[in-house]
């Protein structure tokens, strides 16, 4: 992943959160993508987020495998542990890190070819497993990386830029989710930052697996008419369901809200988000009304964004393993070996 | 009856053929435990199929007062339980040996030999007389015949009772049946045979200080003790028993008995492309973690492999080795993935690797995998077989030194990094080519970026040519370093000066050794080297310049331990022979022997 050092100029007046941090701690090197991909957006998001919920960067683990995608882990939080795995592969290395430091923060960026084709099968099993991280979906319709083959998100008629037409189903990431039993499903849209920080923060709250599919479009590959995954048909069909505010622990809710269209949903941590319901219809924390309602949208050709569902009941993998509190890799020797005693006592049973 | 056997009281082979699925196994391995039990050096193989019932499946015993724990290549005494494979297992019989089975049907007259002695017992009639339970009466024929062998053999009865005991110590209520069917088999022999047979056993006090367990089980308590705390894996057989074991070990020792709660986290993959990940992601923040697996698994694992040998990642993999290419026969032994471990992965890459002979080093280089991969900060391949992982060896009594502290390499601590004005990854600043780490969240100066792409030593993404270069070349010193590092082969001297040597790996150890006790006495003296890791080390090459010839025995087709001695020392190829056994069964000392004697004979042993 290219990587180019960007000079940190910490301007006077530049606000600091609550850890005393500027906005610029939050970056990472100068970007190496295409002027104007969707990519850089999202990561902007993911900087804006971070400084927002007051993280300590080094507390973060961003990880990715490959693509365009996975290379922006390098242009965002400059000071956290990155990992930037094999291609469609980071869930594993997100499995190993949380079994081991259930402490780190995890945060993976996938692209749609690395968790919906080589990774389709790493991306349902930590659904599956509830793993607590989040889950950052840039969503093109395309191999950027590769120069522009289709890629399984890839919607029926979409035509390739030198004109060739996919002609098979897609898979939806969002709808996987949603079936494959996922706790927190969001769709954003790479230009919609305003809808797309307060997701990414609630996300990072959550206590388990929280998707986040970002449609970001390739302006390289991608971008023509006849792509669904284009700035101007997204902008066009972008179908808002449900708005969402994320409220810190301590902060008061405002009751801005008609009663019935708000509803609150409180986090592990004591933070909360509010959401609001823009199409009566939608129904959160309904799985197969919320699926049934995406798909109806979606035979219209509108893409339905927003969180999607929500589920804080669910235990995570630690949860569902009983793990001790303590990260495994700060637990002392003394309290993992058993000792000479035990094992000249074990070995009774083998003779 | 003709050629009664000579005496060979505590030297002969059991051999019982039975039927996969009809709890033959648990019986077998009640024989074996009294003959262990009495006090006499014993080896037991099992040769099962792929199947879960209904196929053919064997068991061989074999006693062995001097304690070749290999196999002989004799049988002296059958047990024919099956049916489908009486005819083939009549004729395997050795001259002057018996052959016992299943009377309840007239067995055709032409199946018989002259040679050896044939004795009937009709365990199905005796059984479906006694016990109205049909599964039961399956089951109790196996108990029969353990009686029926009591008697003929002299086994200890009271040895036999208290494991019966304990092996239904949860179901007590079993106890009184199972006894009862072995008193039918027994009395059926005192009355209708002369017991015992001149092949006998006779108690001894040889097994004192010796346990019995497979080298999966030992190579999870190694795990245990080393304290692997995320273990990752995707079910494979041989290699399933390894997690299995790790799993009912870290439930008894790593639990809050108050709390339940678990100092420890297995995850069982989707895959091995997973399974290697999950590792890798829990190395990558500390914990110390590992994955069993097979051939195929390891296949599947070759492109993190890589990534791990790059960017610098400790990793333990145990790889319990069977029978390919591809499924091959996935419950038959093999030494056949040592090129496939050792240069794992596209690109320049080699790995560590530890051969262990017996479960007993199967405990020891499991701990010591976990050292060396954290040292290294690299993946670390622990290569057992069918063999050694899924049979009961005996072997000396484990041992823990309660001093021991696991070596977790160069890694900086929050006060060291607090101290430090910058830390870059991958500068080798002592020298041996291993560069320092940090663990994530420890403290901000700590991070850095992971990588399997081009990084110079800073750690910084690069694909200039010099940078690439000298991460690259500093591997190779890492390289070095590992093989000062890592364990020395095992040496035996003949006693006689001589220029012939065998050298060997992992679980040939007793058939070698059987074979040159056998040698000698024949008047071919032969030194012997066993590796034990990859990079060999200098101590093998100093062996091998010793000696003008040198047969390299393994358990593959292609004589993969001598193309990698050829790849990996300055040893002329000309000069090494190729002893092979590649049948999927345990080798034995016989094709060892029969091998140099060929040799010395045309001369090129000389
Ligand atoms: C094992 C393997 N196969 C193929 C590739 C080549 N490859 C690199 S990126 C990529 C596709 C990336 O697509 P996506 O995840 O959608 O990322 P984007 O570039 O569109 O953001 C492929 C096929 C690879 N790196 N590794
Ligand atoms: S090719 Fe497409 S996805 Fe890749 S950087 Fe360029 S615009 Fe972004
Ligand atoms: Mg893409």
């Amino acid at each position: 992943m290219t990587y180019i050092a960007k000079p940190k100029i910490v301007h006077e007046g530049l606000a600091r959160n609550a850890l005393g941090y500027t906005i610029r701690d939050y970056e990472g090197g100068m970007s190496t993508l295409c002027a104007g991909c969707g990519h850089d957006s999202v990561t902007a998001a993911i900087v804006q987020a971070f400084f927002e919920l007051d993280i300590p960067p080094h507390s973060v683990g961003k990880m990715s495998g490959i693509g365009c995608s996975s290379k922006t882990p390098a242009y965002f939080l400059a000071a956290s542990h990155g990992f930037n795995s094999v291609h469609g592969r980071m869930p594993s290395i997100a499995t190993g890190a949380s079994a081991a430091n259930r402490g780190l923060h995890l945060l993976g960026v996938s692209g749609d070819g690395d968790s919906l084709s080589i990774g389709l099968g790493q991306f349902a099993h930590a659904i599956r497993r509830n793993l607590n991280m989040t889950y950052v979906l840039e969503n093109n319709g395309v191999y950027g990386l590769t120069k522009g083959q289709f890629s399984a998100s890839a919607d029926v008629g979409t035509k390739a830029k030198k004109g060739e037409v996919n002609e098979q189903q897609p898979i939806d990431s969002v709808q996987m989710a949603m079936a494959q039993g996922g706790t927190f499903v969001a769709r954003s849209f790479s230009g919609d930052k305003e809808q797309l920080v307060p997701l990414l923060k609630a996300a990072f709250k959550h206590d388990g697996f929280a998707l986040v599919d970002v449609l970001s479009p390739c302006v390289t590959f991608n971008d023509h008419e006849s792509s669904t995954k284009s700035y101007a048909y997204t902008r066009q069909f972008f179908h808002r369901a449900i708005h969402l505010d994320y409220i810190p622990p301590a902060k008061e809710i405002k009751a801005a809200y008609d009663e019935g269209d708000v509803m609150p949903v409180e986090l592990h941590d004591g933070s909360r988000i509010l959401l609001r319901k823009v199409s009566k219809e939608y129904s959160v924390n309904n799985r197969g009304a919320a699926l049934d309602y995406i798909r109806t949208h979606q035979r219209r050709g509108e893409i339905v964004t927003g969180l999607l569902y929500i589920d804080e009941s669910e235990p995570d993998m630690h949860g569902i393993n009983q793990t001790t509190a303590k990260p495994l890799s700060e637990l002392p020797f003394d309290a993992l070996c058993p000792g000479s005693d035990a094992l000249a006592d074990l070995q009774n049973r083998f003779r | 009856m003709s050629g009664r056997s000579k005496s060979r009281v505590n030297d002969f082979v059991v051999r019982l053929a039975n039927v996969n699925g009809t709890g033959s196994a648990s019986a077998n391995g009640l024989l074996m435990k009294a003959i262990f039990r009495m006090g006499i050096p014993v080896m037991g193989k099992n040769f099962f199929p792929s199947n879960i019932q209904g196929l053919p499946t064997w068991y061989e015993i074999r006693i062995t007062k001097d304690a070749h724990l290999a196999r002989s290549g004799r049988v002296d005494i059958m047990v024919a339980m099956n049916a489908e494979t009486y005819q083939k297992d009549l004729r395997e019989v050795s001259p002057g040996g018996t052959l016992i089975y299943d009377s309840t049907w007239p067995r055709n007259s032409v199946l018989s030999r002259p040679d050896i002695t044939i004795l009937g017992v009709p365990l199905a009639r005796m059984c479906n007389e006694k016990f109205g339970n049909a599964r039961a009466r399956i089951l109790m024929k196996n108990m029969a015949y353990v009686g029926a062998l009591a008697a003929l053999l002299e086994l200890d009865r009271d040895v036999i009772k208290q494991l019966v005991e304990e092996m239904f110590a949860a179901k007590k209520a079993l106890v009184p049946s199972n006894m009862d069917a072995i008193e039918l088999g027994y009395n059926y022999a005192i009355e209708n045979f002369e017991c015992p047979l001149p092949t006998r056993v006779e108690p001894m006090d040889k097994t004192a200080g010796h346990i019995m367990i497979d080298g999966n089980t030992a190579a999870a308590l190694g795990c245990v003790y080393a304290g692997a705390t995320v273990g990752a894996w995707y079910p494979i057989t041989p290699s399933t028993s390894l997690m299995d074991a790790f799993k009912g070990f870290a439930e008894r020792y790593r639990k809050d008995p108050k709390t339940g709660d678990r100092n420890f986290c297995i995850v069982q993959a989707e895959d091995e492309l997973s399974a290697i990940g999950i590792v890798l992601g829990a190395s990558w923040n500390g914990a110390r973690s590992f994955t069993p697996t097979s051939g195929p698994g390891l296949s599947l694992m070759n492109e993190f492999i890589g990534f791990a040998y790059f960017a610098e990642l400790p990793a333990v993999l145990f790889d319990v080795q069977r029978v390919g290419p591809s499924t091959g026969m996935p419950t038959r032994t093999q030494q056949g993935d040592i090129l496939a471990a050792a240069y794992a992965s596209h690109g320049d890459t080699r790995h560590v690797l530890l051969f262990p002979a017996n479960p007993k080093e199967c405990f020891e280089l499991s701990v010591k995998a976990f050292d060396l991969a954290d040292r290294l900060q690299t993946p670390v391949i622990v290569l057992l077989d069918l063999d050694i992982g899924m049979n009961d060896w005996m072997c000396e009594d484990l041992e823990w030194d309660d001093s021991y502290q696991p070596d977790r390499g160069k890694v900086l601590s929050a006060e060291e990094l607090e101290e430090a004005e910058k830390f870059y990854r991958y500068l080798d600043s002592d020298g041996d080519g291993i560069p320092y780490r940090t663990y994530p969240g420890v403290h901000p100066k700590g991070a850095y970026f992971v990588r399997g792409s081009g990084h110079n030593k800073y750690g910084a993404y690069t694909e200039e040519a010099d940078e690439y270069k000298e991460v690259v070349d500093r591997l190779c010193r890492k390289w070095e370093t590992a093989a000062e590092l890592i364990p020395d082969p095992v040496i035996r001297k003949s006693g006689k000066p001589t220029d012939l040597a065998i050298v060997s790996v992992g679980s040939c150890d007793y058939a070698v050794t059987e074979a040159i006790a056998i040698l000698a006495e024949r008047g071919i003296a032969l030194d012997y080297l066993r590796v034990k890791a990859f990079p060999f080390g200098d101590k093998v090459e100093e062996f091998l310049e010793n000696h003008d010839r040198v047969f390299v025995v393994e358990q593959n087709r292609d004589a993969q331990l001598k193309s990698l001695l050829t790849l990996e020392t300055d040893y002329p190829k000309e000069r090494m022979t190729s002893v092979l056994n590649y049948s999927g069964l345990p080798i034995d000392c016989r094709c060892i022997v029969d091998a140099i004697e060929q040799a010395a004979a045309k001369g090129v042993a000389a």
